[in-house]
């Protein structure tokens, strides 16, 4: 790890402010980041935490919907009573990511902004070709150990997998980020990797991330997350999915429904080919295990990660299947 | 139903002649208080003045040379004092390693010229603090000369390997007897690299107080050995070097020895004449030493209809590395466990571009009974028998390997405890038969052997005038605890409780222990504490009816000593402390060691407890020794997912007696999860173009977790044996673990109808 200037923030624009140097990097819970830093990928010049601002925590949850302030710890807002009752599957999101220790210092900003876990990329020292890191300098995992990367949204420069639990429940929900400067609807924040890997999300340089708002939605209410791994705990998922679910009135007919893929591509993937194949569709398990197909459009593998393609469609199969009470 | 609270008909503590006493009770752990209250004191936490600190730099080649370090970014960084390579550092003499793989040359240097693995040691920093070490080792220039490394043994660069002689055995006739059995099965079993994790790293703090003296605190679990290794290292004699280990937290194999790191902290702490520390970071760990390695077995077995083993063949290999000779040992159970007529099995070893590979709980034994476990079960089917049925038909009378009859073999006796506890009667042997929802549920089960290893130690037990009693030994504990059966032993014999006994281990001042290793530490100290401790007791006696002063004097034939007190049996009885008092002493000490009885010179007393010559020391024993246990297991299988969850356990053990059922217990349970991590998770993944370690981490070596765990079922059948060790116990730390594995493929079989014959077993083998 480099030696770093550390700043504690005490307001918003302060923050924001000190972040447009060049090198200067926001903490938050630190889990991603220190961790970064000790293996050498993050090498910040300055780091400002954030941990301190204000009005940065709160849960609020109304009518319209739930606003997650950026700071909150992902432990407290995944036991949150209105979260759980109303917004499922992000609790269940975050109940299954990493383990209760990291998830007592970990932020929903943070976790929103968590980095791949690419071997190649998280080893600077035994491998420098890496375009996440230095563009143009080549990509490691090809033609290599590829079990955990993506097969989704891939190009060519990259293939790293986001690993995250929390913003596949988001992206399905159509949840909006909330930043200093604007608000971007979740589906826009995350960018795949295209011919500039390291450009992860649009946020700005100074931008900070101030809260999530979920939309209230009946879909939201009956919403499950389903996270597949061989490990039970501590681990990163294979594959997953978060699915929200409404029934017309006759209680077999889907109305609306949401999907979206963990485990399997470069950003939080929304499945709106699998939605659109099941809307106004009566339930049942043929149907949705047929629809599911479409979820994996356009996968490519790559050498070992071939099997997530089929373990995909039955990941989104069977958290539809659960949201739509088929056993 | 647990060890701690199974009913005494199968507790081996039953019927052993000091049951009554504090041997073989379920006595709390000594040192549990400390530790968690955090006030164990481990290695890196020793309180030594003025430390700096060392930070290692490893090799980003497989294989090639290092071309030239620039050291002078890494000179100029604040707070530095050396920066070591193979250029700059204090040359040792080759010391061999506990296997006889010596340095090449006529001297050592820990920091390596010519790579051979990824991940190698090339160089260390030295600063005031650990991030400016930190900092200034990741200012070191390397250029390399890389050249084409050969990482892994599937690798097709890598070859055949050579044959390990020692490893080739054969009786009867192997090939005609296949060739002739009516029911025949073969195949092919791998197991990737498992790595020794400790939760404390390997890591130490190295102080010389003069040129030739000094004391090292490192985590070991060889005391003496390790002592032995920096003597030879610095040329100093054996009595120079003081070891202090009083704490371990965990080893599974792995720190019984001095290594290269070892070297690198020493040598900075001699170049710079001040105490420097050094911990090994988790990414390197996974190369600083070496775990499993990697194996691969075919299996040829032949037989009856009726079951009956007719023929075995084995073929075998395992990773070494380019320097030096580790051998997994792949034939050792394959050979002793059943009744087999005609037998062949030879095993080689593979060069490549990897650390040496080391011991990691019960070496050879673990791989070995995966693959023959396995093809057990694979007869089963082929034969339509049930596995059971199939071991018990071939439950050898002795042991077909040594030709010597059993010391005991209570594993008919575990297969119907552990059954019925199972409910195995109840099972369906049809593939997919057994299910829950989407769950496909299987039954599996396999059997597990540790063999019973001896060397001699060494122990000093000392009475005070209190009436408490101290026993010492350069022993370690490392969790498993030593610290309180060694109480428990000195207890049982003189007398008094287990909290009047305090125990000191762990430095190299003491008196010698051998390695906690091959599960034989328990067996071997408590023979030697229970041997001074009778000692003690007799000079007591003498004591009081001998000396002039002794109140006591002529008053009997002989004392009893109970409850701190002595005295005879009829006749009024005065406490220890009033016989030493009277006597003019405040303590009595003696000290006994269990080498056989021979006149020897201090230096070769000094091998036998620093090497393993000290196993050869002991007389051979016409029988033949060994553990054994039957594990029963449970899984359920997602059928869409391919995940396998671990839902029951119940094992039988035959560990002989058992010192302490709840440590055993603990023992027991330990190997079980461990053996869940290695059939389903653990993998060191290699990058097969430079032999790098991709999974060198925590969150990316997976090991089990809580959530993996099911509940488990442990049941002692187990009673003493006094022809394997001298107080009854057998093996038991390294036992469990052997057999899981092959339990949950089986099961895991059961379940989908799939065999997976490669180790770990993922959701990618089943969907
Ligand atoms: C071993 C391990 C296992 C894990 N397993 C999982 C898992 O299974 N599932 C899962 O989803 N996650 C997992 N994680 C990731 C974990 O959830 C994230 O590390 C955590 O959420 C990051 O939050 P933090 O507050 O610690 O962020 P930090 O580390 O403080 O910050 C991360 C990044 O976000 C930036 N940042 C932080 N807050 C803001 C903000 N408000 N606005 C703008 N930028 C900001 C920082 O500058 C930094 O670049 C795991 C992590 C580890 C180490
Ligand atoms: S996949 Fe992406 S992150 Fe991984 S090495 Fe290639 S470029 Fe880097």
């Amino acid at each position: 790890m480099n030696d770093f200037d550390y700043l504690r923030a005490t307001a918003l624009d302060e923050a924001s402010t000190l972040a447009k140097t060049p090198g200067t990097m926001f903490l938050a819970g630190g889990t991603t980041l220190i961790d970064l830093a000790k293996c050498g990928v993050e090498r910040p010049g300055t780091l400002v935490d954030i941990t301190r601002l204000p009005d940065l925590s709160a849960v609020t949850v109304d009518e319209a919907g739930a606003t997650i302030g950026a700071l909150a710890t992902m432990s407290r807002v995944a036991v949150d009573a209105a979260v759980t009752e109303r917004y499922p599957a992000v609790s269940e999101a975050l109940l299954l990511a990493a383990s209760a220790q990291l998830r007592n210092m970990a932020t929903i900003g943070g976790n929103l902004m968590q980095r791949t876990r690419c071997a190649y990329f998280r080893d600077p020292a035994g491998y420098p070709a890496c375009n996440k890191r230095m563009p143009g300098s080549g990509c490691s995992a090809l033609e290599n150990v590829t079990r955990d990367h993506a097969i989704l949204g891939t190009s060519d420069q990259c293939i790293a997998l986001y690993p995250g639990d929390l913003s596949v429940a988001l992206t399905a929900l159509g949840a909006t980020v909330r930043t200093t400067s604007r608000e971007i609807p979740i589906a826009r924040f995350f960018v795949e990797p295209g011919d500039r890997p390291d450009r992860e999300t649009v946020l700005e340089r100074g931008e900070i991330v101030t809260a999530v708002h979920v939309p209230a939605s009946a879909a939201a209410a009956n919403s499950t997350y389903l996270k597949v791994r061989d490990r039970q705990s501590y681990e990163f998922a294979a594959a997953s999915a978060a699915v929200g679910l409404e029934l017309e009135e006759d209680g077999r007919t889907i109305r609306d429904i949401r999907v979206a893929l963990g485990g399997v591509a470069t950003v939080p993937w929304r499945a709106e080919a699998v939605e659109a194949a099941l809307r106004g569709r009566r339930l049942g398990e043929t149907t949705i295990r047929e629809a599911s197909r479409a979820a994996v459009e356009g996968a490519r593998s790559w050498y070992a990660n071939g099997y997530k393609i089929e373990l995909a469609c039955r990941v989104v199969a069977r958290a539809i299947m659960e949201v739509g009470g088929i056993k | 139903m647990s060890l701690t609270d199974s009913p005494a008909k199968y507790g081996s503590v039953a019927g052993s002649e000091t049951a009554s006493g504090p041997l073989g009770r379920a006595a709390l752990r000594g040192d549990g208080s400390l530790k968690v209250r955090g006030a164990a004191t481990y290695a890196l936490e020793q309180p030594v003045e003025g430390v700096l600190h060392c930070v290692l730099v490893q090799s980003t080649i497989g294989a090639g040379r290092v071309a030239a370090i620039d050291r002078s970014a890494a000179e100029a960084a604040p707070g530095v004092r050396l920066v070591l390579d193979a250029g700059n550092s204090l040359t040792l003499a080759p010391m061999p390693d506990f296997f006889g793989n010596t340095p090449p040359g006529d001297s050592y240097v820990p920091f390596a010229r010519e790579i051979s693995f990824n991940g190698e040691l090339i160089a260390a920093v030295v600063a005031d603090t650990l991030e400016q070490a930190r900092a200034a080792a990741a200012l070191l220039e390397v250029t390399y000369e890389e050249a084409r490394s050969v990482p892994t043994f599937s690798d097709p660069r890598a070859g055949e390997g050579r044959a390990v002689d020692a490893m080739t055995k054969e009786w009867g006739e192997p090939d005609a007897a296949f060739a002739e059995a009516p029911v025949r099965i073969e195949a092919t079993y791998e197991t990737p690299r498992e790595y020794n994790l400790p939760i404390e790293p390997h890591g130490l703090i190295v102080h010389f107080e003069a040129d030739d003296r000094l004391t090292i605190y490192e985590p070991t679990q060889w005391v003496d050995g390790t002592a032995r290794n920096y003597a030879g290292w610095f040329g100093l004699s054996f009595d120079a070097v003081r070891i202090v280990s009083p704490f371990i937290g965990g080893g599974f194999g792995s720190k019984a020895q001095g290594l290269p790191h070892s070297a690198a902290a020493a040598i900075a702490a001699k170049m710079l004449g001040r105490p420097v520390k050094l911990a090994v970071t988790r990414p390197q760990t996974f190369t600083a030493y070496g775990g499993r390695p990697a194996t691969r077995q075919t299996l040829r077995l032949g037989a009856a209809a009726d079951g009956r083993l007719l023929a075995l063949d084995h073929d075998a290999a395992s990773e070494t590395s380019v320097t030096g000779t580790f051998t997994e040992t792949l034939g050792i159970v394959t050979k002793m466990m059943y009744a087999v007529p005609n037998l062949s099995s030879r095993q080689n070893v593979v060069p490549v571009n990897t650390v040496l590979p080391g011991p990691f709980r019960a070496p050879g034994k673990n791989p070995s009974a995966f693959a023959f476990e396995c093809a057990v079960d694979e007869l089963a089917v082929e034969l339509g028998m049930d596995p059971v049925d199939l071991r018990r038909v071939n439950e050898p009378d002795h042991d077909f390997e040594t030709g010597k009859p059993w010391s005991s073999r209570r594993l008919l006796k575990c297969y119907d405890v552990a059954g019925e506890a199972f409910g195995w009667a109840g099972r369906n042997p049809a593939p997919r038969s057994m299910r829950e929802g989407r769950q496909l549920i299987g039954w599996g089960m396999a059997v597990g052997t540790h063999p019973v290893y001896a060397a001699p130690g060494e122990a000093t037990v000392r009475l005070l005038a209190n009436g408490s009693v101290e026993v010492s030994s350069s022993a370690i504990d490392m969790g498993t605890g030593t610290y309180t059966i060694l109480a428990q032993t000195a207890a049982d014999v003189l007398g008094v409780p287990v909290e009047k006994v305090t125990v000191r281990l762990g430095d190299s001042r003491l008196g010698r222990a051998p390695v906690a290793g091959g599960s034989q530490l328990a067996n071997l100290m408590t023979a030697a504490v229970h041997k001074t401790a009778l000692a003690a007791r007799d000079e007591l006696v003498t004591l009081g009816l001998t000396d002039p002063n002794s109140p006591l004097r002529d008053q009997a034939n002989t004392l009893t000593v109970a409850d701190g007190r002595i005295g005879a049996s009829r006749g009024g009885a005065i406490s220890v402390g009033e016989l030493l008092a009277a006597t003019g002493r405040d303590h009595l000490e003696v000290t006994r060691d269990t080498l056989p009885e021979a006149d020897r010179t201090p230096e070769e007393r000094q091998r036998m407890f620093s090497t393993l010559a000290g196993r050869g020391a002991l007389p051979d024993l016409p029988v033949s020794r060994h553990s054994f246990c039957a594990h029963f297991i449970e899984v359920r299988v997602d059928e869409d997912f391919g995940t396998i969850r671990v839902s029951r356990v119940v094992t039988a053990f035959d560990a002989g007696r058992l010192y302490n059922p709840k440590l055993a217990e603990s023992q027991f349970k330990g190997g079980i999860v461990m053996g869940i991590g290695m059939a389903l998770l653990e993998e060191g993944v290699t990058d097969p173009r430079n032999g790098r370690i991709l999974s060198s981490n925590l969150a990316d070596y997976r090991i089990a977790t809580n959530a993996d765990v099911p509940e488990i079922t442990t049941i002692s059948v187990g009673e003493p044996d006094y022809d394997a060790t001298p107080l009854g116990g057998k093996a038991v730390g390294e036992l469990s673990i052997v057999g899981v594995a092959p339990a949950i493929a089986n099961a895991v079989y059961h379940a989908t109808g799939r065999r997976v014959r490669s180790l770990p077993i993922k959701l990618d083998d089943l969907l």
